[in-house]
C-alpha cells in the first residue's frame, strides 16, 4: 500500500470528502446508540429536529454556533501558521472577563460607544494572553501546544477567582457570578424572545474578514507561507517572528470575542459554566473547515445542530448527551481521513 | 519555619509520592511515543478513559488487577487509533492527538452515563491499600514516606526502571531510540519503522491508561467527569522536562508531586487571606516555569512530529 | 575476459525489473549481472534510474515488475523478498546511500549495532560485537571512533562507519551510491585502495556514479542507464571515458564554455569575517574575500568545513560575530535576508526544496516570495494577484519552467524545474552579486547545462557570483577564481588556470591552506 501525491483535486472529491466524513462519524456514532437501544433512525431524527425542526429551534442553533464560529476562526487562523494556538478555552474565558469587567457598571457610556468598548476590551484581553505563549515559543523555544492548554486552567481558576471576589454579584443569592452586564453594553437580539444575538452577525463577518486577509492580503500571503515553510518564508526575507506574534494576536482576539458575545449577547453576565468546552470544539471546527475561515462558518453550524440536537434527544429519549462529543470527536478524525484523500491517491500494490 | 517543617514531615512526601503517580505512568508513556518520534496529545483523553475503564471494570465485579490490566487494553486501542492515524497514515500528530482526547474523553463520560444513568453520588469500590515492602520501609524517613504506598505507586518505580533497562540496554530500546532520531537509518537496517512506532504509541498509551486508572483505583475510589484535570498536559511538560530520560521523568514528577503537595499544605497553613485559586494555579504555572526553563537546551528525538512514509526521502 | 561462465561466479542477478512512479518510468525491464569478486560501476545522469533500481534491490522500493536474484554462499541463485530491507541484508546484500543513514545521536557503534541482534533479546551483546568490529576494521583498513556520536564524524568517518555497517553484517554484494561525491580527491583515492582490498577478500560491489574518470578507474564492468533502460553493459578496458559519456547522455554534450572577461570594479569585499557555528565553535574564521564585476569566484571544500555559515552570511541569515562585509563601498544590514535582497544579492540556496520554494504553495507564490512587499506585487496591504501571475507566466516561459501554469502546486514541481523557478526568481532582478550553494546538486545534466548557461550570462551581465560547490569540475569549468574552505579558514583565491585538482584537494585536507596564507601574508 503507497500513498501517491494527486496533482490535482477533482472539485466533485473536494466536497464529497467533507460529507463522506461526516457520514462515516454519524455511522460510527450509531454504535453507542445501537448499545444504548435506541433506534438509531429515530436518534438522529430526534437530533434533525431539534435543531432544525422548528423556528425556536434554529435560533437556538444559531445562537449555539455563533461562539463556534468565532473559536473555529480563531483555530484556523493559528493552524494555518502552524501556531497550535489550543489555548482558546482560556482565551474566551479572558475576553469574557474584560468584557464583564468592563460592562458591568464600572464604565457609563451611551450603546454607539459602549458595544465597540466590550468588544474592543475582549478582543484584547484573548489576543494578549495568547501573546504569552507566542513569545515564548519565538523567544525561548517553549513549545506553544503545552502552554496555551496549561493556560486554559491558569485562566479558569482566574476567572474563579474574580467571580468569587471582586467581582462577585452581590445580588447574585450566593452564586459565583459576575454581575449582570448593563443594558448599553448587551449586544442586541436578532429575533425577539430568543438567544439569537447581534454576535451572529459579527462572527459572519469575522468569517468573510479572516477569509479576505488569508487569501488576498499580504498578511495572508505571509501567515501562508511561514505555516507551510518557516524555513524557505524566512529564507525570502519574511519577517517570521512578527508574523507568528500576528497571527497570534488575531486568533486570540477572536477567541475573546467569543468570551465576549457569551456575556454580552447571551448569558448576560459571566458563570464559570459560560462555554461547554467551546475553545475546544473549535479545533473541530476549524478541521471540518479544513481551515478555510468561509468554510468555518458552515462546519460551526453543522456542529451546533449535533449539540443542540443531542440535548433535545437526550430529553426525549434519555441517552446521554455525551453522544454529541462522540459525534463530534468522530467527525474530527474522519475528517482527517477525507483530508489524506484529498490529497493523495491510494495505491495497492 | 514553618515551611521547612512541612518538607520535613513524612506525610508531606507521601503525600507527594501519591500525587506523582499517576504522573509517572503518564510521562513515561508520552516518554515511550515520543522517543519512537510520536507525539501524543491523546494523553489527556486516554489517561481519562483509564480512569474510567479500570474502574468501571471494577465496580463490575472484576478484582484491581484485572482492572488494572482492562484500563492498560483500552489505552492500547486508542494507541493503535493514534498509531494508525499518524504513522503509516502520515497525519498530524497534533490534530489527531487532540482529536483523541476529545474521542476518549466524551466515549469515557458517554460510557459512564450509559451504565450508571441516574447515580445521586458517584458509586465507590474498594480500591488498591497501601502496605509496607519489608526492609525498605524500615529506612528512617525515606521507608514510609515512599514505601508505604499502594502496588501501582510501586509498579510506577518498577516502570520507570524497566523502562530505563529496556530503552539503554536492549536491541529494543536501541531500535526505538533509532527510529525517533533517524527512522531512514533504521530501516536501512531492517527494522520496521511503522510496526516500531505504532507498537510504542500503543504501549505508551497502555501506561497513560494505568496512570489514570491510579486516579480512580488507587488516589480516589470513585470516577468523576473532569478529574484527571490537565495531568495529560503536565506530562507532556515532564517529558520536555526531563529531556526525554526515564530516570529524570521519576525526578520531575516527584518535584511536581512535592510542589503540588506542599500548595495544598501551604494553603491550610496561611489560611483564608490569599484565595485558594492561587494555589490551586501554581502547579500549573509550575509546569510552565519548568518548560521556560528546559526548553532552551532540550535535546528533542531528531524524528520526533516527523512523518516517515516508505521510500520518499 | 572467458565467455563461459561459471554458474557460481555470478553473485546478483537482475531480470527484467520495471519501476513506474505515476506516469514516469523509472526503470524499464533492467537486466544486470554482478560477478563475485568484481567492480560493477552503474552509470548514469541524475535521473537515468541508478538510485530507484538499487532501492528495488535493497527493498526500500517494490518493483513493478521482473526478479532479483541473489547466491546464497554455496553460490545457488534464489529469489528475493522484495520490498523488505531486512530479506536484502539476511541474503547478503549491503548498501551505502548517498545521503547516509546513520543516526546523529547515537554513537557510531550503536549505529552499527542498530537492528543486528533479535529484537526479542534480553539483552544488547556488546562485548562480542565489539571483538568482531575490532577485527573487522583490522582486516579492511577502516578504522573510527565507535564510541563518538555520528553527529560528530566528519563525513569521510561517517561513510566508513556505512561500510562497516554493512560489513559488519556479513555484506557479500555492497553497493555504494556515489560514494565520492562528498569526498575530496585524495579521500576518494583512500576509499578506492579500501575497495580494492575488500574486493580481494571476496566482497563483490556495485559502484554508482556519474563521474566518468573513477568509472574507468575502478570498475571491470560498466552498466549505462539512460532513462531507465540499459543501453550498455560493457567490459571497461573495452571503452573509454568519451565514449561512454556519449552512451550516458545520448546525444553531444553542449560543453560549458568560459570565454576569458576582464574583471570590473569590486562589487563584495568580506574582510576577516567570524561566523557562529554549533557548540559555540566558529564556523568561519577571519575569512576574507574580494568580488569583483564580471567574475565567478568558486569555494571548494568539503562540506562542513564553514560552506554554511558563508552562504548563511551572504544570504542574510546569520549576522558575522566580527569583521566587516562591503557592498559597493558600502557597509550593509547583515543578518537580514530582505536586508541582502534589497541589497541587490540574489541568492540560490543549497537545499532548494527545504530553503527555496514553500512547496504547498502555488508557482507564482513563490516566484513572488522575495518581492511581495514591491508595488509590482502588492498595494496597500493585499497581493495584486493579476499582476503576480501575469509576471509568473513569463518567468515560466522566459525560464521554460516546466508546469501547468502559475497555479500549479509547486511540491509537485521535478528537482530541475524548482531550481528553475528559483533561477527564474533571483536573476529577473537583475542582481549584482549571487551567492549560488550547489546549484547543480542532484539535478541531471540537461538542467545543469542550463544553470550553468545563466550563471555565465549573468557575469557576462556584470554580477560577481560566489560559487559554493563540492563538485571540482563544476568549480574548475565556471569559476575565474577559486578558494578553498577547510575547517572554516579561507585561504586565498587562487586563479583557477593555475590551480590543479591534486593541489585543491590537498588544500581541502587541510595540507597547505596555513602556508599559502602564510606565504599570502
Amino acid at each position: 500500500m503507497r500513498l501517491e501525491p494527486r496533482t490535482q483535486v477533482p472539485l466533485a472529491l473536494a466536497i464529497a470528502a467533507p460529507a463522506g466524513a461526516i457520514a462515516l462519524a454519524l455511522l460510527l456514532a450509531a454504535i453507542p446508540l445501537i448499545w444504548a437501544e435506541v433506534s438509531v433512525f429515530e436518534a438522529y431524527g430526534l437530533i434533525f429536529k431539534g435543531a432544525l425542526g422548528s423556528r425556536f429551534a434554529i435560533t437556538e442553533t444559531l445562537a449555539r454556533a455563533t461562539p463556534l464560529i468565532f473559536t473555529g476562526l480563531a483555530a484556523a487562523v493559528a493552524f494555518r501558521a502552524k501556531l497550535w494556538n489550543i489555548g482558546a478555552e482560556g482565551q474566551l474565558y479572558l475576553g469574557a472577563l474584560a468584557a464583564a469587567a468592563v460592562g458591568t457598571g464600572a464604565v457609563a457610556m451611551p450603546t454607539f460607544a459602549m458595544i465597540p468598548l466590550v468588544l474592543v476590551v475582549g478582543a484584547l484581553a484573548g489576543a494578549l494572553l495568547m501573546l504569552i505563549p507566542t513569545l515564548l515559543k519565538l523567544r525561548l523555544g517553549v513549545d506553544e501546544v503545552v502552554t496555551t492548554l496549561l493556560l486554559n486552567f491558569v485562566v479558569l481558576l482566574f476567572v474563579s477567582m474574580m467571580i468569587e471576589g471582586p467581582m462577585k454579584d452581590p445580588m447574585g443569592m450566593g452564586w459565583p457570578q459576575s454581575e449582570p452586564i448593563v443594558d448599553e453594553a448587551t449586544l442586541p437580539k436578532l429575533v425577539a424572545r430568543t438567544r439569537v444575538h447581534a454576535g451572529l452577525i459579527l462572527a459572519i463577518l469575522a468569517g468573510i474578514a479572516v477569509w479576505v486577509m488569508t487569501q488576498r492580503s499580504v498578511w495572508g500571503f505571509e501567515a501562508r507561507a511561514v505555516g507551510a515553510s518557516p524555513a524557505a518564508a524566512r529564507f525570502a526575507g519574511m519577517p517570521v517572528p512578527r508574523v507568528m506574534i500576528r497571527v497570534g494576536l488575531i486568533s486570540g482576539a477572536l477567541a475573546g470575542l467569543a468570551g465576549v458575545g457569551e456575556v454580552a449577547g447571551l448569558k448576560g453576565y459571566l458563570t464559570l459554566d459560560l462555554s461547554p468546552g467551546f475553545g475546544y470544539s473549535g479545533i473541530v471546527v476549524a478541521m471540518l473547515a479544513q481551515l478555510n475561515a468561509l468554510a468555518v462558518i458552515v462546519a460551526a453550524m453543522f456542529v451546533a445542530v449535533v449539540f443542540v440536537g443531542a440535548d433535545f434527544m437526550s430529553r426525549a429519549i434519555g441517552v446521554s448527551n455525551y453522544l454529541a462529543n462522540l459525534v463530534v470527536a468522530t467527525s474530527l478524525l474522519t475528517m482527517l481521513l477525507a483530508s489524506l484523500a484529498t490529497r493523495y491517491r491510494l495505491r495497492w500494490h | 519555619m514553618e515551611i521547612i517543617e512541612i518538607l520535613l514531615t513524612v506525610s508531606f512526601w507521601a503525600a507527594a509520592t501519591r500525587i506523582a503517580t499517576p504522573l509517572i505512568f503518564g510521562t513515561l508513556g508520552e516518554l515511550i511515543c515520543e522517543r519512537a518520534g510520536v507525539l501524543n496529545l491523546g494523553i489527556e483523553g486516554i489517561m481519562t478513559a483509564g480512569a474510567m475503564a479500570g474502574w468501571m471494570a471494577v465496580y463490575q465485579g472484576a478484582d484491581l488487577w484485572t482492572g488494572v490490566l482492562f484500563a492498560f487494553a483500552v489505552g492500547m486501542i486508542f494507541g493503535l487509533v493514534h498509531g494508525i492515524f499518524t504513522v503509516p497514515l502520515g497525519l498530524s500528530q497534533h490534530v489527531t492527538g487532540l482529536g483523541l482526547t476529545l474521542l476518549a474523553t466524551s466515549l469515557a463520560y458517554f460510557t459512564y452515563r450509559m451504565i450508571l444513568p441516574d447515580v445521586p453520588s458517584p458509586p465507590r469500590i474498594e480500591p488498591f491499600q497501601p502496605f509496607a515492602i519489608p526492609y525498605l520501609s524500615a529506612i528512617p524517613f525515606i521507608g514510609p514516606a515512599f514505601f508505604k504506598q499502594t502496588a501501582l505507586t510501586y509498579l510506577a518505580f518498577v516502570s520507570v526502571v524497566v523502562v530505563g533497562l529496556v530503552l539503554y540496554k536492549t536491541p529494543l530500546g536501541l531500535a526505538l531510540r533509532a527510529v525517533g532520531e533517524n527512522p531512514a537509518a533504521a530501516e536501512a537496517q531492517g527494522i520496521d519503522v511503522y510496526v516500531m512506532r505504532v507498537g510504542a504509541v500503543m504501549v505508551g498509551s497502555g501506561f497513560m491508561a494505568i496512570g489514570g486508572a491510579f486516579v480512580t483505583m488507587s488516589a480516589f475510589n470513585a470516577f468523576f467527569f473532569e478529574m484527571i484535570a490537565g495531568r495529560g498536559w503536565i506530562c507532556i511538560a515532564l517529558v520536555v522536562f526531563a529531556s526525554w530520560r526515564p530516570g529524570k521523568a521519576l525526578l520531575g514528577a516527584l518535584l511536581f508531586g512535592a510542589f503540588d503537595a506542599f500548595q495544598v499544605r501551604l494553603q491550610q497553613a496561611l489560611g483564608g487571606d490569599i484565595p485558594y485559586q492561587i494555589f490551586l494555579m501554581l502547579p500549573y504555572v509550575f509546569s510552565i516555569l519548568a518548560l521556560i526553563v528546559m526548553s532552551r537546551r532540550a535535546a528533542y528525538p531528531k524524528a520526533l512530529m516527523v512523518p516517515y512514509r516508505k521510500g520518499e526521502r | 575476459m572467458s565467455e563461459t561462465r561459471e554458474p557460481e561466479d555470478i553473485v546478483l542477478r537482475l531480470r527484467g525489473i520495471t519501476k513506474r512512479f505515476g506516469a514516469l518510468l523509472a526503470n524499464d525491464a533492467i537486466d544486470l549481472e554482478l560477478r563475485r569478486g568484481a567492480i560493477l560501476a552503474l552509470l548514469g545522469e541524475n535521473g537515468a534510474g541508478k538510485t530507484t533500481l538499487m532501492n528495488i534491490l535493497f527493498g526500500h522500493y517494490l518493483a513493478d515488475e521482473g526478479e532479483v536474484l541473489i547466491a546464497d554462499p554455496g553460490g545457488t541463485l534464489s529469489p528475493l523478498r522484495g520490498g523488505s530491507p531486512s530479506a536484502a541484508l539476511e541474503a547478503g546484500v549491503g548498501m551505502v546511500h548517498q545521503h547516509f543513514t546513520l543516526a546523529d545521536n547515537l554513537s557510531a557503534f550503536e549505529n552499527i549495532l542498530l537492528g543486528t541482534q533479535s529484537l526479542a533479546r534480553p539483552w544488547l551483546d556488546r562485548r562480542s560485537a565489539r571483538h568482531k568490529l575490532d577485527q573487522l576494521m583490522e582486516g579492511s583498513g577502516l578504522s573510527v571512533d565507535l564510541d563518538a556520536a555520528v553527529g560528530m564524524l566528519s563525513v569521510g568517518e561517517r561513510q566508513r562507519v556505512e561500510i562497516l555497517k554493512a560489513l559488519y553484517r556479513g555484506a557479500r554484494i555492497l553497493i555504494l551510491d556515489e560514494p565520492t561525491a562528498v569526498l575530496t580527491p585524495q579521500e576518494a583515492e583512500r576509499l578506492f585502495e579500501t575497495l580494492s582490498r575488500l574486493v580481494e577478500q571476496g566482497l563483490s560491489i556495485v559502484f554508482i556514479s556519474h563521474k566518468l574518470a573513477e568509472v574507468m578507474a575502478v570498475s571491470q564492468r560498466v552498466v549505462v542507464l539512460r532513462a531507465g533502460k540499459v543501453v550498455a553493459d560493457l567490459a571497461t578496458d573495452e571503452t573509454n571515458a568519451a565514449n561512454l559519456a556519449e552512451t550516458m547522455v545520448g546525444r553531444a554534450i553542449p560543453k560549458t564554455v568560459r570565454t576569458a572577461m576582464a574583471p570590473g570594479e569590486e562589487i563584495l569585499n568580506l574582510n576577516k569575517v567570524c561566523v557562529a557555528g554549533a557548540h559555540g565553535r566558529l564556523a568561519l574564521s577571519d575569512a576574507s574575500l574580494i568580488l569583483r564585476q564580471h567574475e565567478i569566484l568558486g569555494i571548494a571544500g568539503v562540506s562542513g568545513n564553514g560552506q554554511v555559515a558563508l552562504s548563511n552570511l551572504i544570504c542574510g541569515l546569520q549576522a558575522p560575530e566580527s569583521g566587516s562585509v562591503i557592498l559597493h563601498g558600502q557597509a550593509i544590514e547583515l543578518g537580514s535576508p530582505s536586508g541582502m535582497v534589497a541589497a541587490g544579492i540574489g541568492r540560490i540556496p543549497e537545499d532548494r526544496l527545504h530553503d527555496g520554494v514553500v512547496g504547498d504553495m502555488n508557482v507564482w507564490e513563490n516566484l513572488a516570495l522575495e518581492d511581495y512587499l514591491t508595488p509590482a506585487f502588492s498595494r496597500t496591504g493585499f497581493m495584486r494577484r493579476g499582476a503576480a501571475r501575469a509576471h509568473a507566466r513569463r518567468s515560466i516561459e522566459d525560464f521554460d519552467v516546466r508546469c501547468p501554469g502559475p497555479e500549479a502546486a509547486t511540491r509537485l514541481l521535478s528537482g530541475g524545474n524548482v531550481q528553475k523557478l528559483i533561477l527564474a526568481r533571483v536573476l529577473t532582478r537583475g542582481p549584482n552579486v549571487i551567492l549560488a550553494n550547489q546549484p547543480s546538486r542532484g539535478l541531471d545534466i540537461g538542467a545543469v547545462t542550463e544553470g550553468h548557461r545563466r550563471l555565465l550570462d549573468a557575469r557576462a551581465r556584470g554580477a560577481g557570483i560566489v560559487l559554493i560547490s563540492e563538485d571540482l569540475d563544476e568549480l574548475l569549468t565556471l569559476s575565474d577564481r577559486v578558494a578553498v574552505l577547510h575547517r572554516g579558514r579561507m585561504s586565498p583565491a587562487m586563479a583557477t588556470e593555475e590551480v590543479t585538482i591534486r593541489q585543491l584537494g590537498l588544500m581541502m585536507a587541510g595540507h597547505g591552506t596555513e602556508r599559502t596564507a602564510h606565504d599570502a601574508a
